[in-house]
C-alpha cells in the first residue's frame, strides 16, 4: 500500500512539470504584457518611461528560460512568489479565494449527492417509466442550460419574486461573509450557486447511479437476494445501491476537483471572489505568476484526486488492493 | 486665476437632475454606512501616484488628502477647483504667474497620529514630479512647467514654475495626487503600494483582495464637520449585472462610473423615486486611428474619405440610445473653453451638415487615390462591449455606405494594446483617450507625433503637428490659446486626418436615493473623497 | 412490403417505418431527440430559406422591440431580428459542435488506439501528456488560444477541440487495451501486418461504440462551451450570429426590460444541448449499455 501511494506521488512530478511548461508557453505566447496593460490600458496619459520600470521591477527583461526556471526553481522550495499585479504573495491572493471556491465546492456537490442518488436510484427501478423519463429529462436539462444563463435567471427570479411578493426586492449579498462569523449570511450568499451548480453537477452522478445501479441489479447475488424474499427496497437500499457506488463516488470526485478550480462562469454571475474569478483576472491581467501558480494548484488538485479516488475504491472494495 | 475662471463661465449648466431629490439644499444628515460598488476587478496596487485607473481612485481615494481638488459641490465645471489641504481660495500665481503659495491647514494629523506639514507635500510632490530612478510615477509629464517645490516653513509650500501655464492649476488638482507621509517614503518608496495611510476622511479599516474595502470616519479630519458617514465600503463587481442587481436589492446605494442608457432606463422604471439620476458629458472619447505606415491609409485622400464617411450627428441621435456616447465634438472636451462649437465643428470634414455631399466627396476621393474596394481592410477593436464593439459595429456600418468593406477583428485588451502598441498589425483601429481632471492642453497631447508621444497609435510623424502643440500649450492667454488650439484640432482631424475623433462618452449615473450630497463630474475619477456625501434613511421610507 | 405479423421473428425484414417506430416506442425520448436534431440541421442547412431576414441587418429605428409578427421573437439593441438570428445561430452551433467533436474524437480515438496498441513506454509518455492536457484547466487553455491566434470561430473551434483529445483517448484507450491481446489481433501481428494497418483495421472497428458515444457528447459540450468562452468574451466575436453570443452583451444588460433579447437564445442553447444529450444516452443505452466510463 505504501509502496503504492509513493509510486503514485512520483507519478504526479512529470504532470506537474508538463503542466508547468505548457502553462508557462502559453501564457507567454499570448501578445502583449501586464505592464502596457497597466498604463496603456486606462486611456489616460502615462509617462513612457513607465513601462520599462515596470518591466525591469518584475524581472520581464530577463531571458525566458531564466524566467522560467527561476519560477519552477521558487515552486519546489514553496515559494509561489507575488502577483504581478498587485504586488501580494500568491500565497495570500489564493488563500482569501481558496476558502471560498472550497465552501462553493462542497455545497455545490452535498447539493448534487442530494439531487443525483434518490433520482438515479428511482429511475433505475422504475427503468422505461415515465417517471424514468421525467427524471432524465430533469437530470438533463440541468447540464444543457449555459451555467450563466441558469444563474442570470435565478438572480432575476429572486428579484422578481421578492419584489411582487414582498414589494422589496432583494438579491442575495453580494459580499462575502464568513461561515464562522456570520452563518446566516454566508449561507444565503452561497446557496444560490451552489443550487444552480450542484442542479448541473448532479445530471452525471444521476445517470450513472441509474446505469450502475441497472447493472447491479441484473447481477446474480442480487436476484438470489430477491428470490429469498428480500424486499425489493432493501435491495435497492443495502446490496445494489452499495456495490453502485463506486463510479457514482469517481464521478463526484472528478466534479469536486474540477469544482475547485473550474467554477469560472458561475462565479462571474453571482460576483463570488473565488479562484475562478481570479483566474479569468490573472489571464486577462497577464499575471503571468498568478496564473502559473494558480494553474499548478488546479493540476495538482486534480491529480490529487485520482490518488484519492482510487483510495475510496479500495476502502469500498475489499476485492481491490493495491499493491 | 483669471483664466480658471474664464474657462468656468462656459462651463454652465453641464450637470443635469433627471429625477427628485439633491438639486435642493437640504440638511446634511450625520452617521450610516455607506456602501458602494466599483466596477472593477479590484486595485492593482493601492500607490495612487503610480497607478492610472479608478480602480485606485474609488475605493482609495477617501482615505487621502490632497493639495488641491474640484469644487465638490460644482463637479460638473471642468475649472472649479478648491483647496482641500490648503487654505482659503486657490492661490493665484504671482511673478507673471510663475510662482505659487499655497498655506496648508493647521494640526492636520495623519491618521497614525503623527502630523502633516508642507515637508511631506512637498515629499508627495516631489515624487510624482521629479520620481527618483526606479519610482512610478504615471503623469510626471503633467508637470513639466514645474521648475521646483519649496517649503519655507512647516505650513506653506510653494511652486516655482519654469514657465507661465493655464495647465498647472488642473495639473495640480489631479485625483492622483494623494499626499503620503515622508517618513514612510523616506522609510520605503514602495510602501504605500500594500499600505494605506493618509489625513483624508476616512480611516482606512480592512481589505479583502478582490472583494472589498472598508473605512470609518476620521474623528480628527481637518475639515471641521465633516465627514457625515460613519463607516464606507467599497465592493468590487465587475460584472455590470451585478452592479444593476445590487442597487435594486438595495446591496449597494451607488456606483460611480457610469451606465448605458438602457440600464438607466430599467433601473429608473424599477425603483422609481428611489433611484436619483445624473447625467454629464463624460472626459473620454473614442477615436479611429488609421494606420500612417500602412497602405492605402498613407494617403491623405483615402483618411479624408474615412471621415466623410461617418454620419456624427445622426450616430449621436441613435447610438445615445444604446450606448454610452453621445456629443458629437473635436479633440477637446465639449463642455470646456477650449473646445469648439458646433459652428466651428461644422467647418471640418465629417461634420458638416450635408451627408450625401459629403459621401459624394468621399467615393470620389477613394476612387481618386485608387482604392481597392473588393479588398477587406483590418478594423481592431478591443472587447469590451462598452461602447467599443457598439461604435466599432457603426463605424463599419458608416464606412460600408461608401463602398469600403472592413472586417472587425476583435481583441481581449491585452493583445488589443500589443497591436496597437507593438506589431501595428491594423488598418484602422479603436483608440481611447479617457482623462480626469479636464484639462485639454495636456489631454491632447494624445494627437501629438508618434514618435514624441507612443500613445499615438497611428504611428503619424509630421513635426508642424508637434509645433502647433507645442505653441498653444505654450500660450497662456487663454483667448489666444484657444485660437491656437482651433488651429491644431483642424489640423489633426480635418487638413491631415491623422485621427478620427468618433463621439464624446456620456456619464450617466444612478443611484439610490437616500444616498446624497455627491454630484457628476465629467469623469469618473473625479469627485470621490466621499466627505460631503450623507445617507437619508428617511428616503427609502 | 411485408405485413406486420413478420416483425416479431423476422426483424431484418422490418421496414424503415416500422423500424422507426418500434425504436420511438423503445426509446422515446432518443428518437425525438433524433427529430430535433435533423430539424435543426435542416434549418441550418436552409438558413437563408428559412430565415425571415438577414440576420445582420440593423434597423436603428427598431431597437429592442417585443416579439411581434414583423419580428417573431423581438429585434435586439441594434434592431436585428433575433428570430433570424438564432435560425443563423444554429449554423454556427452546429459548426462548431460537429466540427470540435468529430475531430476531437477522432483525433482522441486514433492516439488511444495507438496507444494501447503499442504499449510500453510509449504508452506510458502519452499517458502522462494526456494527464496534463486532463489537469490543465480549459479555460486558460481557450484564453491562450483566443489571445494568441484571435477569435475567429476556427480558432473557437482549436480551443473547443484540445480539450476533447484527451478524454476521448482516455475512454478508447481502456478500451483497446482490452482488445490488444485477443486472439485476432494477435494472429493479425503474425501475419506480418504494419502496426498502421492493424490499429487502423483489427482494433478501431472495435471501439466505435465508445467513440460514437464520446462525439454525440461532445457536440453539446461544445455547444455550451462555445456559450460560456462567448459569455466570457473569447467567443466567435460580432457580427457573426451564434447563441453564445447573442447571450453576452445585451443578454445581461436588457434582461428585464427586453428578456427576449436572452431568454430565446438561451432557449437555443439549452434546446440544442439537451436534444444532443438525450440522444447520446439513447446511443449509450442501445450501444452499450455496459459502458459508464464518461
Amino acid at each position: 500500500m505504501h509502496k503504492y501511494l509513493v509510486k503514485r506521488m512520483l507519478m504526479m512530478v512529470p504532470t506537474l512539470i508538463g503542466a508547468a511548461i505548457l502553462v508557462f508557453t502559453l501564457m507567454h505566447m499570448i501578445p502583449g504584457d501586464i505592464c502596457a496593460l497597466r498604463y496603456a490600458g486606462t486611456g489616460g496619459s502615462f509617462d513612457a518611461g513607465l513601462i520599462e520600470i515596470c518591466r525591469d521591477e518584475l524581472g520581464l527583461n530577463r531571458p525566458l528560460y531564466i524566467q522560467f526556471f527561476s519560477w519552477l526553481g521558487g515552486f519546489f522550495i514553496g515559494d509561489f512568489g507575488e502577483s504581478m499585479w498587485t504586488g501580494r504573495a500568491i500565497s495570500e491572493e489564493i488563500g482569501v479565494r481558496a476558502v471560498l471556491s472550497l465552501q462553493v465546492a462542497i455545497m455545490a456537490t452535498i447539493v448534487s449527492v442530494i439531487i443525483a442518488i434518490p433520482l438515479g436510484t428511482i429511475s433505475a427501478i422504475r427503468q422505461n417509466t415515465w417517471i424514468d423519463y421525467v427524471v432524465r429529462c430533469f437530470s438533463i436539462a440541468g447540464i444543457a442550460m449555459p451555467s450563466f444563463w441558469l444563474g442570470i435567471l435565478i438572480m432575476l427570479g429572486l428579484l422578481w419574486t421578492t419584489q411582487h411578493w414582498f414589494g422589496q426586492a432583494w438579491i442575495p449579498p453580494i459580499q462575502y461573509v464568513s461561515p464562522i462569523e456570520d452563518p446566516i449570511g454566508n449561507l444565503t450568499q452561497l446557496i444560490w450557486p451552489a443550487l444552480a451548480t450542484g442542479y448541473r453537477y448532479s445530471a452525471v452522478a444521476t445517470r450513472m447511479t441509474r446505469s450502475a445501479l441497472l447493472e447491479v441489479l441484473r447481477e446474480d447475488y442480487i436476484r438470489t437476494a430477491r428470490a429469498k424474499g428480500v424486499i425489493e427496497k432493501l435491495v435497492v437500499n443495502r446490496h445494489a445501491l452499495k456495490n453502485s457506488m463506486l463510479p457514482v463516488v469517481t464521478v463526484i470526485g472528478i466534479e469536486f476537483a474540477f469544482l475547485m478550480g473550474g467554477l469560472v462562469v458561475t462565479e462571474q454571475v453571482f460576483n463570488l471572489n473565488g479562484l475562478g474569478k481570479l483566474f479569468v483576472d490573472s489571464v486577462t491581467n497577464h499575471d503571468y505568476a498568478l496564473t502559473q501558480a494558480l494553474v499548478m494548484l488546479v493540476a495538482f488538485i486534480f491529480v490529487m484526486m485520482n490518488i484519492v479516488i482510487d483510495l475510496i475504491y479500495a476502502w469500498l472494495d475489499p476485492r481491490i488492493r493495491y499493491s | 486665476m483669471q483664466g480658471i475662471r474664464a474657462y468656468a463661465a462656459a462651463a454652465v449648466g453641464v450637470g443635469m437632475m433627471l429625477t427628485t431629490g439633491a438639486a435642493i439644499a437640504e440638511t446634511p444628515k450625520y452617521g450610516g454606512h455607506f456602501t458602494y460598488v466599483v466596477p472593477a476587478k479590484g486595485p492593482p496596487s493601492f500607490d495612487a501616484h503610480r497607478e492610472t485607473t479608478y480602480a485606485v481612485i474609488h475605493p482609495v481615494r477617501p482615505y487621502y488628502s490632497t493639495l488641491l481638488r474640484v469644487n465638490p459641490q460644482n463637479p460638473a465645471d471642468p475649472a472649479d477647483f478648491v483647496c482641500d489641504l490648503c487654505v482659503g481660495d486657490v492661490p493665484k500665481g504671482t511673478n507673471d504667474g510663475k510662482t505659487f503659495t499655497f498655506k496648508l491647514h493647521e494640526g492636520v494629523k495623519f491618521h497614525d497620529g503623527t502630523p502633516l506639514t508642507s515637508a511631506d507635500v512637498k515629499a508627495s510632490f516631489d515624487r510624482i514630479i521629479f520620481p527618483p530612478k526606479g519610482v512610478s510615477s504615471a503623469r510626471k509629464s503633467f508637470y513639466k512647467m514645474v521648475e521646483s517645490v519649496d517649503t519655507p516653513d512647516a505650513s506653506t509650500v510653494v511652486f516655482q514654475l519654469k514657465y507661465a501655464s493655464t495647465s498647472f492649476i488642473p495639473a495640480l488638482a489631479a485625483p492622483y495626487n494623494f499626499i503620503y507621509s515622508k517618513a514612510k517614503l523616506d522609510m520605503d518608496q514602495r510602501w504605500y503600494e500594500k499600505n494605506i495611510l493618509g489625513s483624508g476622511p476616512f480611516v482606512f479599516k480592512e481589505y479583502q483582495p478582490g472583494a472589498f474595502m472598508t473605512g470609518e470616519k476620521n474623528p480628527d479630519y481637518y475639515l471641521k464637520g465633516l465627514p457625515y458617514l460613519d463607516k464606507i465600503t467599497a465592493i468590487f463587481a465587475n460584472k455590470e449585472s451585478i452592479q444593476v442587481q445590487a442597487l435594486r436589492g438595495n446591496r449597494a446605494s451607488a456606483q460611480f462610473r457610469g451606465f448605458p442608457p438602457k440600464t438607466r432606463d430599467d433601473l429608473v422604471r424599477a425603483l422609481g423615486d428611489k433611484a436619483n439620476v445624473q447625467e454629464t458629458d463624460w472626459n473620454c472619447v473614442l477615436l479611429a486611428t488609421p494606420n500612417h505606415t500602412r497602405k492605402p491609409f498613407d494617403d491623405l485622400r483615402v483618411r479624408r474619405a474615412l471621415t466623410l464617411a461617418v454620419d456624427r450627428w445622426g450616430g449621436s441621435q441613435y447610438l445615445s440610445k444604446i450606448a454610452i456616447v453621445k456629443t458629437v465634438g473635436g479633440i477637446v472636451y465639449p463642455n470646456h473653453s477650449l473646445a469648439a462649437t458646433k459652428e466651428e465643428l461644422m467647418q471640418m470634414d465629417g461634420y458638416k451638415a450635408d451627408l450625401e455631399a459629403s459621401r459624394a466627396e468621399a467615393r470620389k476621393l477613394l476612387e481618386e487615390a485608387g482604392m481597392d474596394l473588393s479588398k477587406t481592410y483590418v478594423f481592431n477593436n478591443r472587447g469590451v462591449d462598452q461602447p467599443y464593439k457598439v461604435v466599432g459595429v457603426w463605424l463599419i456600418d458608416q464606412w460600408r455606405q461608401i463602398g469600403l468593406k472592413f472586417e472587425q477583428k476583435v481583441q481581449p485588451t491585452g493583445p488589443f494594446y500589443a497591436t496597437l502598441r507593438e506589431s501595428g498589425d491594423f488598418d484602422v483601429s479603436i483608440d481611447f483617450n479617457c482623462q480626469s481632471i479636464v484639462n485639454p492642453p495636456i489631454d491632447t497631447s494624445k494627437y501629438l507625433s508618434s514618435d514624441v508621444n507612443p500613445a499615438n497609435y497611428s504611428r503619424v510623424v509630421d513635426r508642424k503637428l508637434d509645433a502647433m502643440y507645442e505653441d498653444m500649450l505654450l500660450e497662456s492667454d487663454p483667448a489666444k490659446q484657444r485660437v491656437k488650439m482651433r488651429a491644431y484640432e483642424k489640423y489633426i482631424l480635418h487638413d491631415q486626418v491623422t485621427q478620427m475623433i468618433t463621439l464624446w462618452w456620456r456619464r450617466t449615473t444612478v443611484h439610490r436615493s437616500h444616498f446624497k450630497g455627491w454630484k457628476v463630474s465629467p469623469s469618473h475619477y473625479l469627485g470621490q473623497a466621499l466627505d460631503t456625501v450623507w445617507l437619508d434613511p428617511d428616503a427609502d421610507k | 412490403m411485408n405485413t406486420a405479423t413478420t416483425t416479431a421473428d423476422a426483424p431484418t425484414q422490418r421496414t424503415f417505418f416500422q423500424k422507426v417506430r418500434r425504436m420511438a416506442r423503445r426509446q422515446p425520448l432518443g428518437a425525438g431527440s433524433a427529430v430535433f436534431i435533423l430539424l435543426m440541421l435542416f434549418v441550418a442547412l436552409f438558413a437563408e430559406v428559412v430565415a425571415p431576414q438577414d440576420p445582420l441587418d440593423m434597423n436603428f429605428a427598431d431597437q429592442l422591440i417585443g416579439p411581434n409578427l414583423t419580428y417573431l421573437l423581438g429585434t435586439d439593441e441594434l434592431g436585428r431580428d433575433i428570430f433570424s438570428r438564432i435560425i443563423y445561430g444554429s449554423r454556427t452551433a452546429l459548426q462548431i459542435g460537429f466540427i470540435s467533436a468529430f475531430v476531437g474524437a477522432t483525433l482522441g480515438l486514433v492516439l488511444g488506439v495507438t496507444s494501447a496498441y503499442l504499449g510500453g513506454w510509449f504508452d506510458l509518455i502519452f499517458q502522462r501528456i494526456m494527464d496534463v492536457f486532463m489537469a490543465f484547466p480549459l479555460i486558460i487553455m481557450a484564453l491562450a488560444i483566443v489571445s494568441v491566434f484571435g477569435s475567429g470561430t476556427w480558432n473557437v473551434i482549436i480551443a473547443i477541440t484540445i480539450p476533447f483529445i484527451p478524454k476521448c483517448a482516455r475512454v478508447v484507450r481502456s478500451s483497446a487495451l482490452a482488445l490488444r491481446d485477443i486472439p485476432y489481433v494477435d494472429a493479425a501481428r503474425a501475419s506480418g501486418f504494419s502496426h498502421t494497418r492493424i490499429v487502423l483495421v483489427h482494433m478501431v472497428p472495435n471501439v466505435m461504440a465508445p467513440y460514437l458515444i464520446m462525439v454525440t457528447s461532445f457536440v453539446g459540450q461544445a455547444i455550451l462551451l462555445e456559450a460560456s468562452l462567448s459569455y466570457l468574451g473569447l467567443g466567435v466575436q460580432e457580427p457573426t450570429a451564434a447563441w453564445g453570443l447573442m447571450l453576452r452583451g445585451g443578454a445581461e444588460q436588457f434582461f428585464e426590460s427586453a428578456p427576449w433579447v436572452a431568454i430565446f437564445p438561451g432557449l437555443a442553447i439549452t434546446l440544442a444541448v439537451f436534444a444532443f444529450n438525450l440522444f447520446g444516452d439513447a446511443l449509450r443505452d442501445a450501444l452499450d449499455p455496459k459502458l459508464r466510463s464518461m
